[in-house]
């Protein structure tokens, strides 16, 4: 278990790194952006003295190496200002929105990573015959095709002809748990959809690599059924590679939808960075863009840990 | 008042027409004392309903909102924010200014000082009574050295203000202004309690029809009816949700499935199929949005004024406006003047399509066979990159070669405008001739995009405005019109019209056309039938 927890506490250390870097790359890339913050926001209504005056009062007047460091000494006091834009704290703009985007990349988590690995556990048992083909086709479809169509598909079908589920996910705090999982149906659809394909196909990749060891083998021998073999001996351990496509996937679930969340009009933090970044709100770009890296890195840490603790050979090495 | 009874006794003897009367009313600050009757049937509106929830689905939203009247842009925020305050003057639906929080107003003779008696027992939400501080102060919010907000343009030829007692406040302009009274309708310029300033804007505290519930920008705002609202007949409805929702499919479908009761900027390659939608009522209206081309004439080639006769002749509007608007708009004559503006030149003829004579005039230029730049991108207004190149088409025909540049719709009005020589521009237009005049085609505006300067066009600009009389008036700005057309270095193809659609359940009167949304005044105008 050492080798774990020092594992651990070097991957943080590597992973405060990764995330000065990142904020380095974002503050740079925002800035080579033509235009700034005034005149993102005063449009076609900009006059010189009023971007003057608008930039000496947001301090977009300092050369960016000033701005950049006095940005980095109170985020790393946990404080991360407020928004350019409208003055209102940073915390309270990306709070809710996280909340958001983590309930609807939960929720899709739950159906999808159950549904995928029985189907790829499914594929791998009646491999090559129609049913693992079928759906082969159907899973690939469904991520060949861009969300957005995915989502107007559905949109068409459930909400427009049979009304049976909101076309827009709008939600917000006045509603109850129930009420927002109604909300969310077609957005945690489509987002499945679309994830399915990457996690079943690698289970059921992963399942066949181990089928053809030789302890597969001895267990066919023994005359014990496949369903059993792949079940308790196979699936085991072929963990490793579906924990690690598991977590990539529930990363691209928190940070990766803002196509989904601008076609349902969902409040979550995909939109607020898109916004930003159009405005050149540099501390909420910032702000957001390191949460996402933070996701990426915690369940990237999450995955290596769970593969070794279902591997024991990683967890006892010589 | 007994200049009132003499012009309601010429209008009864049929002296002067409706139109002289009421803008010689509203010179007078009078409207309010007008009897009924002699007005037009607007006021005899349908009978409305109070209650329900309007749920407002909305493009033009951001999460970089605020309610800081100083710096709002787009759609979302000017809707609520004019459904939690007022102004000293708002435009009717007629295009006319009509007192809000004014009372009345006058002018003295040279219209260089305007006078604004305020309505007296209005409240703010918060219970504070309206003074002329609060007045002073919110127009102050937009003047001087620090400003940083977009109206600081329009409220610069201000000089001084100053509050005269409780109930008046004095304006001083750097020059007469007939129009003054518009210029106090703007979006930017409404009316908050004295003091507000910095994260207290975000409260909207105002005295209009609806109190701030929540607001998230970007998302959403509720807003619930102000019991106190001292505007009788309006603010219908018990609350109102605007929701912001930037993609048009998203918006059609929350329309069809009732998830909402109204949604703007319409598609209008689709809104025929919107149409056959059940329930569903579109709401068009044309009003002074118009599409432009602005041409530089301070470089070469635009600097001669045959370039840019020959390209204003290049372009078939007829067409322009069928493929591109689909119809939803109408022509323009190469002037920002709209039909709905009080001195639109009628009489001035269509400019119509005509290949020989661009021809000619590229020939008179000297430049045939050269090869015009012209910087497009759909931030200046949908469909902007496909006008550019229907366009380029057109003046194919003519012997004229145009090369479309593609821009980045991202800094578009930083990198691109007032900086190419020729590209794709919009204006939402203004309610008055000087005020369009002059924030875009006056030589010393700060958003002359064509770099124009016209000695006679300016000398008639600054002496309409301080001209009181109607029909020299009309004169001087029907010969701005003429020189704007012929001289100027914009090419104006068409108006825009606003295309909104609703549920059938959705009750207004007659829908102003000064901006989106009924003049953005749709929370405190409609109702549910």
């Amino acid at each position: 278990m050492n080798t774990i927890a020092a594992m651990v506490v070097k991957r943080i250390g590597m992973g405060m790194l990764t995330l000065l870097v990142i904020s380095v790359l974002i503050f740079a890339g925002v800035e080579a952006l033509p235009g700034d913050l005034t005149e993102a926001v005063l449009g076609q209504n900009a006059l010189p003295e009023t971007v003057t005056a608008f930039r000496k009062e947001l301090k977009l007047d300092l050369p960016p190496h000033i701005r950049y460091f006095s940005w980095i000494g109170d985020a790393v006091r946990g404080e991360f200002g407020n928004s350019l834009a409208n003055g209102r704290p940073i915390a309270g703009l990306i709070g809710w929105r996280f909340s958001n985007s983590l309930f609807l990349a939960l929720a899709t988590a739950v159906i999808a990573v159950r549904v995928s690995i029985l189907l790829g556990i499914a594929a791998a048992l009646y491999r090559n015959s129609f049913f693992d083909r079928a759906i082969s086709i159907a899973t690939l479809s469904t991520i060949s095709f861009p969300e957005f169509f995915v989502a107007y598909i559905l949109i068409a079908l459930l909400s427009v002809q049979l009304i049976i589920f909101p076309s827009i996910s709008n939600i917000n705090a006045q509603m109850s748990f129930w009420q927002k999982i109604h909300a969310i149906v077609l957005p945690c659809m489509t987002l499945t959809l679309v994830v399915m394909a990457h996690m079943m196909r690698q289970t059921r990749a992963a399942i066949i690599n181990i089928l053809s060891d030789p302890f597969i083998e001895m267990a066919k021998l023994k005359g014990l059924k496949k369903a059993r073999i792949i079940i308790l001996h196979a699936f085991p351990n072929a963990l490793s590679p579906v924990i690690n496509v598991v977590a990539l996937n529930l990363a691209y679930l928190v940070v990766g939808v803002v196509i989904v969340e601008v076609v349902f009009v969902y409040p979550g933090l995909g939109q607020l960075l898109v916004d930003s970044v159009s405005k050149r709100d540099i501390p909420v770009v910032q702000a957001s863009g390191l949460i996402f890296a933070s996701v990426y890195i915690g369940l990237n840490l999450l995955a290596d840990v769970l593969s070794i603790i279902s591997n024991p050979r990683l967890r006892n090495p010589k | 008042m007994s200049k009132l009874k003499e012009l309601e006794k010429l209008l009864s003897h049929g002296k002067i027409t409706r139109r002289e009367f009421l803008a010689r009313v509203s010179a007078l600050g009078l409207a309010v004392a007008v009897s009924p009757a002699l007005l037009p049937a607007r006021a005899k509106a349908a009978t409305t309903k109070k209650g329900g929830r309007l749920r407002l689905g909305l493009s033009g939203g951001s999460t970089t909102d605020s309610l800081d009247p100083a710096t709002i842009p787009d759609a979302v925020p000017q809707s609520v924010n004019w459904s939690l305050r007022n102004n000293l003057v708002e435009i009717s639906a007629d295009g006319k200014p009509a007192p809000e929080l004014a009372e009345s107003w006058e002018s003295t003779l040279d219209a260089s000082q305007w006078t604004f008696k305020l309505r007296k027992g209005v409240e703010f939400h918060n219970g504070k009574t309206l003074d002329a501080q609060d007045v002073v102060e919110s127009i102050n919010h937009h003047r001087g050295k620090d400003s940083k907000s977009a109206a600081k343009g329009i409220v610069d030829p201000i000089k001084d203000i100053k509050a005269d007692g409780k109930d008046t406040v004095v304006f001083v302009l750097d020059g007469g202004n007939a129009d003054f009274p518009f210029i106090m309708s703007d979006y930017h310029l409404t009316i908050q309690p004295a003091g507000t300033k910095g994260a207290e804007f975000e409260k909207g505290i105002g005295t209009g029809g609806y109190m701030l519930v929540s607001h998230e920008p970007g998302v959403r705002a509720l807003t619930k009816r102000n019991p106190n609202y001292w505007k009788k007949g309006r603010a219908h409805f018990d609350e109102v949700e605007t929701i912001s929702i930037a993609d048009y499919s998203a918006r059609t479908n929350a329309l069809k499935t009732g998830q909402v009761d109204l949604i703007n900027r319409c598609d209008v390659k689709t809104v025929h199929l919107l149409k056959r939608a059940p329930g569903v009522q579109i709401v068009r209206v044309t009003g002074t949005r118009h599409y432009t081309l602005p041409m530089r004439t301070d470089m070469a080639p635009f600097d001669n004024n045959d370039v840019r006769l020959a390209l204003k002749y290049a372009i078939d509007r007829e067409q322009m406006l069928k493929l591109i608007l689909r119809g939803y708009g109408s022509l323009g004559n190469d002037h920002p003047i709209a039909p709905s503006n009080r001195y639109h030149a009628a009489d001035l003829p269509q400019r119509k399509y005509d290949p020989d004579k661009a021809k000619f005039h590229l020939k008179k230029a000297g430049l045939s066979g050269h090869t015009f730049k012209l910087h497009a991108a759909d931030a200046a207004f949908g469909g902007a990159v496909d006008a550019a190149v229907l366009l380029k088409e057109h003046a194919a025909k003519a012997g004229i070669n145009i090369e479309v540049v593609r821009e980045p719709n991202d800094g578009y009005w930083s990198n691109v405008w007032l900086k190419k020589a020729w590209c794709t521009c919009y204006w939402s237009g203004r309610a008055t001739e000087d005020w369009m005049f002059s924030t875009a085609y006056a030589a010393d505006a700060k958003w002359n995009d064509t770099f124009w300067k016209h000695d006679r066009f300016n000398q008639l600009v600054t002496a309409a405005r301080a001209e009181l009389d109607d029909a020299k008036r009309r004169e001087m700005y029907g010969e701005c019109q003429k020189i704007v057309r012929d001289e100027g270095g914009v090419i104006v193809p068409m108006f825009a019209d606003y295309v909104e659609a609703s549920s059938n359940k959705l009750s207004h009167g007659k829908v102003a056309g000064n901006w989106e949304l009924d003049g953005q005044r749709l929370p405190e105008r409609w109702w549910f039938a």
